[in-house]
């Protein structure tokens, strides 16, 4: 006697919610990671920006690079480096300057 | 009973290759007899088939089925008392390619969500009656012709309806299988069955089963007639 | 309720059975889509985690730099604005910062040069000493109490001994770092001693910023304040849709969905309208056969969806995002570990979701509407 295929379906089917539930529960418990050392770190050095790409400037300090330093030649040319499409200018570069009175 | 009144049906409506299938058809077929449509290709009789199986519309006319019309009911009811009332032996038997004979037999009744365990049970006993059980777990495609018309009325059965319909049942088959098709046509009868068969094989029409031969020629009826016994 | 549900089921049994008649096919469609629901998910996931990472870990950075622009683009400052800063109501404290980069020829690498604050006892350096972070530890092989050569770019080689190593918990912030004494970073650099990168305030209330500013740019002309604030949003773009990658690859897949619709569309085999027919006829109606359909779409889209973002979770979770290294490390030498602590953003996990799942059952089901539709008797003739 034969399984039938909507019996299995909806077995993997229910096993993989669960896997996804599974996911949730997981995510939303998980502990530190290292997380407590790195936010340590921040503080006594004063760092910036995280060290996700050193290839550039404004992609390894992209919070305290200059509007020209992520347009490099001009804001429609190719990014130099990979990491560019990752990392857009930050907005706060098209900000108002603070202090302007309204 | 199926009454047909003034019915004609027309292809391509309007257009070059406009056809009349049928012209002016009034009819009335009778529960619990055997009725064979007889005639040479393009005569109709498949196309009145498929009207009195619910399986399209008459462009003209009004079908009824005992006492209630069902030619201008919308898609949905007519296929209902389509799944409810008929059974259908295909020229070709059209069997599900890929699945096995069980699995064909039970196809029609799939929409109607029964229990597996009833319906698969009905379907191995279908199987019995027509001789091919020993066939069920196998794939259709490996079948030979006889025990694919098997299948096929079997298929045509598992709603058990009123009216079975068969078009042109034994002209893909071999010639012993002929007197095979009508002991179950015998069967059918027995159990109060309307059976409504096209054929024309004369071994069909002139069989003692059949109680009724209607001719056809040019989507006319010209010859209705009590078979002879 | 029990008849619908079995209804359904049935329809599943004929679509799987349907299905596993072209096994092959089937397959090869399962797995692509469940790739690039992989690859998605990674990316996002990815990006969810850093952005959550950032926005935790970047809480403690400077409240305020303070940087000179020169032509528009960031010069050293004068230490002479460090006292005008400090004096600034508001401000806590104000200090010179010296921070910089270094490419390492050897390796080819950039390092981050810096000199840690003169609060931060933990690494307070004497000239000679140096400490590094792990991703240079890694990358030359180094380990405490051995030299790192640097070689100036005036020519001068100086011998730094590795006094100690950044944890490698922290390489998501420190991969690169190369701190070292104050006179050694001027000297290495030739930086006159009245001049900084820039200058960190810390201020004592965070609603006074603006108004800090503001004073700033009056008493420090040609000066540029980046805030706590604007360096958090910073992270919080990063990765997003907006961003190349994501949306190159989002794009990518609803063009692949789309081609797989319109080949679809573009022709239902004759096996499969005569199969309709036959089901039609034998007593299926128009509604039985679209559920049939969709079933077929929404089970294969679902399991792949499910599948993918699964192995998309173990493999930026368990096995640190492996597979997008080489399309995140661009040209970079060296590359943090990322041990990055789970993050799903609900919203982005039903948007994806959405787009793969809803295009590609609707793809399945738009072409055979026709046919579904059509009245049985053509199976006739």
């Amino acid at each position: 006697m034969s399984i039938r295929p909507s019996s299995l379906m909806i077995s993997a089917m229910l096993l993989l919610g669960a896997a996804v539930v599974a996911l949730f529960v997981h995510a939303y418990s998980s502990t530190d990671n290292g997380l407590a050392a790195r936010a340590r770190l921040v503080g006594q050095l004063g760092l910036t920006d995280l060290a996700l790409f050193t290839e550039a400037r404004y992609t390894r300090h992209p919070s305290q690079a200059d509007l020209h330093s992520a347009f490099q030649d001009h804001p429609m040319s190719l990014d130099h480096f990979p990491s560019g499409s990752l990392v857009s200018p930050p907005r706060h570069n098209f900000a108002q300057p603070a202090g302007v009175q309204q | 009973m199926i009454e047909l009144d003034n019915v004609s049906k027309v292809y391509n409506e309007g257009r070059v290759n406009e056809v009349f299938a049928l012209r002016d058809i009034t009819l009335k077929i009778r529960a619990d007899q055997t009725t064979v449509l007889k005639g040479p290709s393009g005569s109709g009789k498949t196309t009145l088939l498929t009207l009195i199986g619910c399986l399209s519309r008459p462009t003209v006319g009004r079908i009824h089925l005992e006492g209630k019309m069902v030619s201008g009911l919308p898609e949905k009811f007519m296929t209902e008392i389509r799944r409810e009332k008929f059974g259908f032996v295909f020229q070709r038997f059209n069997l599900v390619r890929g699945l096995t004979v069980l699995e064909n037999v039970m196809l029609p009744a799939y929409p109607l969500g029964l229990k597996y365990s009833t319906l698969r049970d009905n379907a191995e006993r279908l199987l019995g009656d027509v001789e091919i059980a020993d066939k069920a777990g196998m794939k259709v495609e490996n079948l030979s012709g006889g025990e694919a018309q098997r299948v096929a009325i079997a298929r045509a059965l598992i709603n058990n309806p009123d009216y079975v319909i068969a078009d042109e049942p034994t002209a893909n088959l071999d010639t012993r299988l002929v007197g095979e098709f009508l002991k179950i046509v015998e069967k059918l009868r027995t159990e109060g069955k309307s059976v409504i068969i096209t054929s024309h094989d004369p071994r069909i029409w002139q069989a003692d089963v059949v109680d009724r031969v209607i001719g056809m020629e040019d989507g006319r009826v010209i010859d209705d007639g009590i078979a002879a016994t | 309720m029990n008849t619908s549900f079995a209804r359904q089921r049935y329809l599943m049994d004929f679509t799987l059975h349907s299905m596993l008649r072209r096994k092959g096919r089937n397959l090869v469609l399962f797995t692509v889509y469940c790739l690039v629901i992989f690859i998605l998910a990674s990316v996002m996931f990815f990006g969810q985690a850093i952005r959550q990472e950032a926005k935790t870990v970047l809480a403690d950075a400077p409240e305020a730099t303070v940087q000179n622009l020169v032509m528009g683009r960031h010069a050293l400052i004068n230490a002479k604005w460090v006292p005008v800063l400090q004096n600034v109501r508001g401000v806590r404290h104000a200090e010179g910062r010296l921070w910089g980069y270094y490419y390492d020829t050897v390796n080819g690498a950039n390092y981050t040069v810096m000199v840690p604050p003169s609060g931060d006892a933990e690494h307070q350096l004497q000239p000679g000493e140096v400490i590094i972070g792990p991703g240079i530890v890694a990358n030359r092989s180094l380990i405490r109490d051995k030299y790192l050569f640097l070689r100036a770019n005036y020519g001068e080689i100086f011998r730094l001994k590795v006094k100690d190593r950044l944890s490698s918990d922290s390489a998501l912030v420190s991969a690169d770092l190369l701190l070292m004494s104050e006179p050694d970073f001027r000297k290495f650099f030739q930086l006159p001693d009245d001049v900084f990168t820039d200058i960190g305030l810390t201020i004592r209330n965070a609603r006074e910023i603006p108004t800090i500013i503001g004073k700033i740019g009056v008493r420090v002309p040609g000066s540029r304040v980046v805030t706590r604030s604007d360096i958090l949003r910073t992270y919080q773009s990063i990765f997003s849709w907006r961003e190349g990658l994501l949306l190159a690859l989002l794009g990518a897949s609803i063009v692949a969905f789309v081609i797989f619709a319109f080949d679809k569309a573009a022709g239902l085999s004759g096996e499969e309208r005569r199969e309709i027919g036959i089901l039609k006829a034998i007593g299926w109606e128009t509604s039985d056969v679209l559920a049939m359909k969709f079933w077929e779409g929404a089970l294969v889209s679902a399991g792949a969806f499910l599948l993918g973002l699964v192995l998309a979770y173990g493999h930026v979770f368990f096995f640190q995002a492996g597979l997008l290294e080489q399309v995140l490390k661009g040209w970079a030498v060296i590359y943090p570990d990322f041990h990055l602590k789970p993050h799903i953003e609900v919203l982005q996990v039903v948007t994806l979701a959405f787009f793969t799942v809803v295009p590609y059952t609707a793809a399945t089901i738009i072409p055979i509407w026709r046919a579904a539709v059509t009245d049985p008797d053509a199976v006739m003739r």
